[in-house]
């Protein structure tokens, strides 16, 4: 169950939920849809989970429409996905057709509900052209690309641009993710939901049940990423920062992820990451389920230091994640992390297992020094990166949106 | 009977503009022709940036020779800029350009930041609201001062300059109107620098100046 204002109020203040409220002001009774192609399951579906409740209570008229397709069109959307992240990929006609055609029965079904709304959100490619079926919509039309698109598969771009470049305008997490378009390109970073499981206090009784669970020494210090197996994510890079680091200081590691059963690619990654452990006692390589979400939180709350160390990241929510749990974070200095991971304040940008080692070390000798920086991870979490922030953007975007790219909007 | 203070409040939302630069060249190229708003973005944004404690750099231009460029005599002449001394954008712009070209045309090689580490050009948009909150005189202002978000305090006191004609805060447009005895008062928040202080920083220094000259009056 997503959390209500008041809820929220109690961890932002109230003046944060006041500045949401006067912003919702001028946009009360609004007709607001957003669309995607699954309501469970994945990043968008969760932001939706919290983002439509919450622009309701605050007087908008929200609602959440999922399309449907078959097969042959989550596999064209898979691809898709692969080739935005860079990944060279084909795309025979028929999946293609079946992709056009799916969003064009879609279109059907949702009728006037979308062509009546004053602001209708498409989020990500599967639903993208949905805006070719409603050539007389009465509202603004929004984009939003919740993936990493700094390096596409060009060709497939060049295919999905012709989808998007109709729409008044799009949302990127990231400046380096935003690709030329023609209507303005607003940049909104993701955001956690602190009442959420991933990321709820949870009392120390379930902290200690994932530990007993897992076999870890409570009374020695832990290392944690959670990431899925993947080369970006240079979990080997990991392993090899903990044997630098553990030569000097008694210390734990746990490499948590998941999903990598339909991915041959993740396969591969975890025997490797296997191997470089080689059964070490203080390694602990964990398969999660998709839905383990208090076990990750447990993990997270377990930890000394939490790393990220990729070399190639999207925004990087499992160092927000970390930080929100008050931890330091050891990142990769790469996309998303280097907004978040400040220097010497909230944690330590590394390029190498070396750079990730010495910091390690470092953290573990000054134990006043790492607890000073995860309160200020923490702060810049709540004030930065929670999902009030995210709404508060969404609510300004709105406002903005009408009143074409106006530099100052006085409401 | 004066009218009343409106005390207002914002909210900016980032726009990407598709502009990048991956070296000096490039960013003196994308610096000439960038939308204005780009540059008062990367001067006075940051503001509205999660930050600690004093950042290395004022402006994003310095801090990115800095960390992409590797270019720490440039950064440290880019960081001098303050946005303050100019009155006009475009002013501020040509200095940009200008501290650049001099650092092109003395050094042998154009230097260039990893393919991760470009520049990119971001502006905002500003959407501004009431708060209906209106203090009468001075003194209530003054009470209400601590209270304000950093949101009114960034558009009464470094959105104004670009705002109004004087180029000054609200606060001291206000007051001016208010008579003689307000002087005191504008003549202390004219001495706020804000280039150099975080938002909250700067709500406490100019509630420590309306406190100061309320004590005077009082004393």
């Amino acid at each position: 169950m997503p959390g209500t204002l008041n809820q929220y109020a109690a961890i932002v203040g109230e003046d944060v939920i006041g500045h949401l409220r006067q912003l919702a002001r001028g946009l009360q009774g609004s007709r607001v849809v957003h669309v995607n192609s699954t309501r469970e399951g994945g990043g968008v579906a969760e932001i939706l989970q919290w983002l439509v409740p919450l622009e309701n209570e605050l007087g908008l008229d929200c609602s959440w429409e999922v399309i449907t397709g078959d097969d042959t069109f989550y596999q064209c959307t898979k691809n898709f996905h692969n080739a935005l992240q860079g990944n060279q990929v084909s795309m025979p006609e028929h999946l293609i057709e079946g992709y056009e055609e799916t969003n064009r029965r879609n279109a059907e079904e949702l009728g006037a509900k979308l062509e009546d709304a004053d602001f209708v959100f498409i989020h990500d490619p599967q639903p993208a052209p949905l805006l070719q079926s409603f050539p007389n919509r009465r509202g603004k039309w929004v984009w939003r690309c919740h993936v990493d698109v700094s390096h596409p598969y060009r060709p497939v771009w060049k295919y999905l641009r012709g989808h998007v470049e109709g729409y008044d305008a799009s949302i990127w997490s990231l400046a380096e993710f935003a690709q030329p378009m023609p209507h303005p390109l607003y940049l909104i970073p993701p955001s956690i939901d602190p009442l959420s499981d991933k990321n709820r206090e949870l009392e120390s009784w379930e902290v200690e049940a994932v530990r007993q669970e897992y076999g870890i020494d409570p009374h020695r210090p832990l290392m944690v990423q959670i990431s899925r197996f993947d080369r970006f994510k240079d979990p080997v890079g990991v392993i090899r920062a903990f044997r630098l680091a553990s030569a000097f200081a008694p210390l734990q590691l746990v490499l948590a992820g998941g999903g990598a059963s339909d991915d041959p690619e993740g396969e591969k990654v975890l025997e490797e990451v296997r191997e470089a452990a080689n059964n070490h006692k203080d390694i602990h390589v964990l398969m999660l389920p998709a839905d383990a979400n208090v076990t990750v939180n447990a993990l997270q709350r377990a930890a000394d230091i939490v790393v990220q160390k990729s070399v190639r990241e999207g925004f990087g929510l499992t160092v927000t994640e970390g930080l929100w749990k008050g931890k330091p974070v050891i990142g990769g200095d790469t996309g998303g992390i280097r907004l978040q991971v400040i220097n010497h304040h909230t944690g330590f940008l590394v390029n190498t297992p070396e750079g990730a080692a010495l910091r390690i070390r470092y953290l573990l000798k000054h134990r006043n020094i790492l607890k000073q920086m995860g309160r200020k991870a923490r702060q810049l979490v709540l004030e930065n990166f929670l999902l009030t922030r995210h709404l508060r953007e969404h609510l300004t975007l709105m406002l903005a949106i009408t009143h074409e790219t106006m530099e100052r909007i006085e409401l | 009977m004066p009218e009343a203070f409106t005390v207002k409040d914002c909210a900016l939302i980032a726009l990407g503009t598709g502009e990048r630069a991956q070296n000096l060249r490039e960013l003196r190229d994308r610096l000439l022709r960038v939308h204005s708003g780009c540059i008062y973005h990367h001067f006075w944004g940051g503001l509205l940036k999660p930050r600690f404690e004093e950042p290395e750099f004022q402006n994003d231009f310095a801090a990115w020779v800095y960390h992409g460029l590797r270019d720490a005599g440039l950064a440290e002449r880019m960081a001098l800029i303050d946005p303050g001394e100019f009155s006009e954008i475009e002013d501020l712009r040509r200095e940009l350009v200008e501290v650049i070209e001099e650092r092109l045309s003395e050094s042998e090689f154009v230097p260039w930041a990893r393919i991760d580490q470009q520049f990119y050009f971001i502006r905002s948009q500003i959407v501004v609201f009431d708060t209906d909150l209106r203090p009468q005189d001075p003194e209530s202002l003054h009470l209400l001062i601590p209270k304000l978000s950093v949101g009114s305090v960034f558009y009464h006191f470094i959105d104004a300059r670009r705002r109004t004609s004087s180029k000054r805060d609200d606060f001291s447009e206000w007051l001016l109107g208010l008579g003689e005895s307000c002087l005191p008062l504008v003549e202390g928040l004219a001495k706020i620098d804000p280039y150099f202080s975080s938002l909250s920083e700067l709500r406490t220094e100019i509630a420590q100046v309306f406190a100061q000259c309320t004590e005077q009056k009082g004393g």
